[in-house]
């Protein structure tokens, strides 16, 4: 039963991140119906963004915790904003309007550029940080075993939770929202209604950079060590979550990314830590067996 | 192509390719990136400074050598696609790979080629197939696994003890040889586990450890998978002891687990840098700015044995390389060397280190 618990509070923070990262990949094919592989690169970035600043706030002896933290998430959310608004202009928008394939290829093209430009100018070696957030909470102790909350995964449960109301509201309450939703729904239209699509299209990329950012740093924090190829595992992940979840629709984003997370914890801690990969892909698989447009997704219309 | 052209197009190729090599190229092969880059590093500072020695020495019988540098990233396939661009650059000597699932299928290569390497792998397999041009002068996993499993039935009786392992040829080796060791001793582990190497998240494996009630873990892997292991104990309120193998000679180890690397044990040849004869060579290390830590010197010694053997045998030929490397005994920097038929070095027994600040050194009890 603890045990049970523990798993539960991993899942949860594990899924959090997926679910972040899932939200770029699943806001990008809403707009402009691609998958924008490059977003697991831009989410590899921020982590060395953070990396960065938190080795220059410990070289200028900066060591209250609040305090960097907020500082990195600010610089960090700032930066993978311009790479994803540059990855938009110089990648995608060029393409726009040609066939379907074109801003795929060049989305893969980017995904391998980013990985190499951080490789050379960063090195190949593991990046680790010292610990920032150290310690936790025990909830409860059963039969020795005690559960425990560390107080990194109450950051990235909560940060998520705050993040995820703030979105709401932007989407569904702000002008922005509206027009991203028109944009969504009929591209042509919308200009016409003198709407600037490509601004709403880049502030898009930002947005999602700026979630993949956070989700970047708060790894960081809690795993503590970074290299180049991490986007390449947390992106196909992610990418499975916005599928699982329907893509196209934001709360299946987080859902499929919640229950990938916790998929994952249960099968790593009942079953076998080897075969957890197959685990998360055959239920994938199965869901889209019976529905093809994923839990939360809508089958897309056909206009005429 | 008709035979005749195609006859003369071969020769003349070959006049391109002996004229090119005024040199010997020689080769070191590893992990130059990806997430054990750090052991290529190893390497690569290690055969740079033999090379940069032995050239200013007036090179091998004459002939300076030419460092060529083989980057797998510890992946099999691209271990293979490195072996046989070294074949065509016409190496005469390899000091490589360093997983031991990319040196059991490039030694393949090699051998086919003739070419003399010397590899610290340490997996049986990579001697135990008998071929002919492989020189092991890490020791192998069977003895290692014996150390550090006795050395866990004793100091650790009574603790429950899981054996880990990351599903690699030298990481799921080790693990079997050193639950064996225990087994032998009577302490049956009493967690069996395997994890996928290059992941993040290992919270699954740690609240199993902590549910199992586990306070020592005999990990069979690489340094990387072991810091974030560390840390995320740490995180959960685990306790947790960690025995590796000879991986955890690495000082990212310290880096990326911080204070948690003290929990670290593990096995490994003796400490070369303590070897008085090495001072000479261990100072000009230090000098340059480099600790010569893990691997290093083993790569340094590499070198000493090619250069060593090629003078005795008075040729750089492979079957002149190999019969002066199989009868003879070489004065290295880690020590004096032999191999026998299959190509075991008679390289001193493992010996327990521990972690301690940012240093390791054999483990006080």
């Amino acid at each position: 039963m603890a045990l049970a618990l523990q798993q539960l509070i991993n899942g949860l923070t594990l899924g959090a991140v997926y679910g972040l990262i899932a939200i770029g990949y699943t806001m990008v094919y809403g707009i402009i119906g691609m998958i924008n592989f490059a977003h697991g690169d831009i989410y590899m970035v921020s982590a060395f963004i953070a990396v960065t600043v938190f080795t220059l706030l410990a070289g200028f002896g900066i060591s209250s915790v609040p305090l960097s933290l907020l500082v990195v998430l600010l610089v960090a959310v700032f930066f993978t904003s311009i790479y994803g608004w540059t990855v938009e202009r110089m990648a995608y928008r060029p393409l726009r309007g040609s066939t379907r394939l074109a801003p795929l290829i060049s989305a893969i093209g980017m995904s391998i550029f980013l990985q190499n430009m951080v490789q050379l100018t960063q090195g190949a070696r593991v990046k680790p940080v010292a610990p920032v957030l150290v310690g936790g909470i025990d909830l409860l102790s059963v039969d020795g075993f005690t559960v425990r909350l560390a107080y990194s995964q109450i950051l990235i449960v909560f940060v998520t939770v705050a993040l995820m109301a703030g979105f709401t509201w932007l989407i569904t309450k702000t002008s922005f929202g509206r027009q991203q939703r028109s944009c969504e729904q009929d591209r042509t239209m919308t200009a016409l209604l003198g709407i600037n699509v490509d601004r709403t299209i880049s502030l898009t990329f930002m947005l999602g950079a700026a979630l993949a950012a956070v989700a970047g740093m708060m790894v960081t924090v809690y795993y503590g060590v970074v290299d180049f190829f991490i986007g390449f595992v947390a992106g196909i992940k992610a990418f499975t979550a916005a599928v699982l979840g329907g893509i196209g629709s934001l709360p299946g984003a987080m859902l499929g990314g919640l229950l990938i997370g916790l998929i994952e914890a249960f099968w790593a801690a009942y079953l076998s830590a080897e075969y957890k990969d197959v685990a998360t892909f055959t239920i994938l698989i199965l869901v889209l067996m019976f529905r093809p447009s994923g839990l939360l997704g809508r089958p897309e219309v056909e206009k005429v | 192509m008709s035979k005749p052209i195609l006859a003369a197009s071969l020769s003349l190729l070959a006049l391109a390719t002996t004229s090119a090599w005024a040199d010997h190229p020689v080769a070191i092969a590893g992990p130059m990136t990806g997430q054990y880059a750090s052991a290529g590093d190893q390497i690569k500072k290690g055969a740079e400074m033999a090379i940069a020695d032995i050239n200013a020495k007036g090179g091998v019988l004459g002939q300076k050598l030419k460092l060529e540098i083989g980057d797998d990233a510890c992946d099999p396939k691209q271990a293979v696609a490195v072996a046989n661009t070294m074949v065509n650059k016409k190496i005469v000597f390899m000091h490589g790979h360093w997983c031991s699932s990319s040196t059991i299928p490039a030694s393949d290569v090699y051998n086919e080629a003739q070419i003399p390497m010397v590899t610290v792998s340490t997996n049986p397999k990579v001697t135990d197939r008998g071929l002919k041009n492989i020189f092991a002068i890490a020791g192998r996993d069977d003895q290692q696994g014996q150390v550090g499993g006795a050395y866990l039935a004793e100091h650790y009786k009574g603790k429950k003890i899981a054996v880990v392992d990351d599903k690699s040829a030298y990481g799921k080796g080790l693990a079997d040889e050193v639950a064996k060791a225990m087994e032998a001793k009577g302490v049956k582990p009493a967690l069996r586990e395997s994890i996928t190497a290059g992941e993040k998240d290992y919270s699954g494996l740690v609240s199993k450890l902590k549910s199992a009630g586990v306070e020592v873990m005999a990990f069979g892997g690489y340094h990387t998978e072991v810091a974030l292991i560390l840390r995320q104990a740490q995180q959960a309120g685990l306790k947790l002891t960690v025995l590796g193998g000879d991986t955890m000679s690495n000082s990212e180890l310290a880096t990326a687990a911080g204070a948690q690397a003290n929990n670290v044990l593990f096995t490994f040849g003796p400490d070369a840098r303590k070897n008085p004869s090495a001072a000479p060579i261990v100072k000009k290390f230090h000098d340059a700015k480099i600790e010569p830590e893990g691997y290093v010197l083993y790569a340094y010694a590499a070198f000493q044995l090619f250069d060593q053997a090629a003078v005795k045998a008075k040729s750089t030929k492979y079957a002149d390389l190999e019969k002066a490397l199989r009868s003879g005994s070489f004065d290295t920097v880690i020590g004096k060397l032999t191999f026998d038929a299959n190509g075991n070095s008679s390289a001193p027994a493992f010996v327990v280190y521990q972690w301690k600040d940012g240093k390791y050194d054999y483990v006080k009890k």
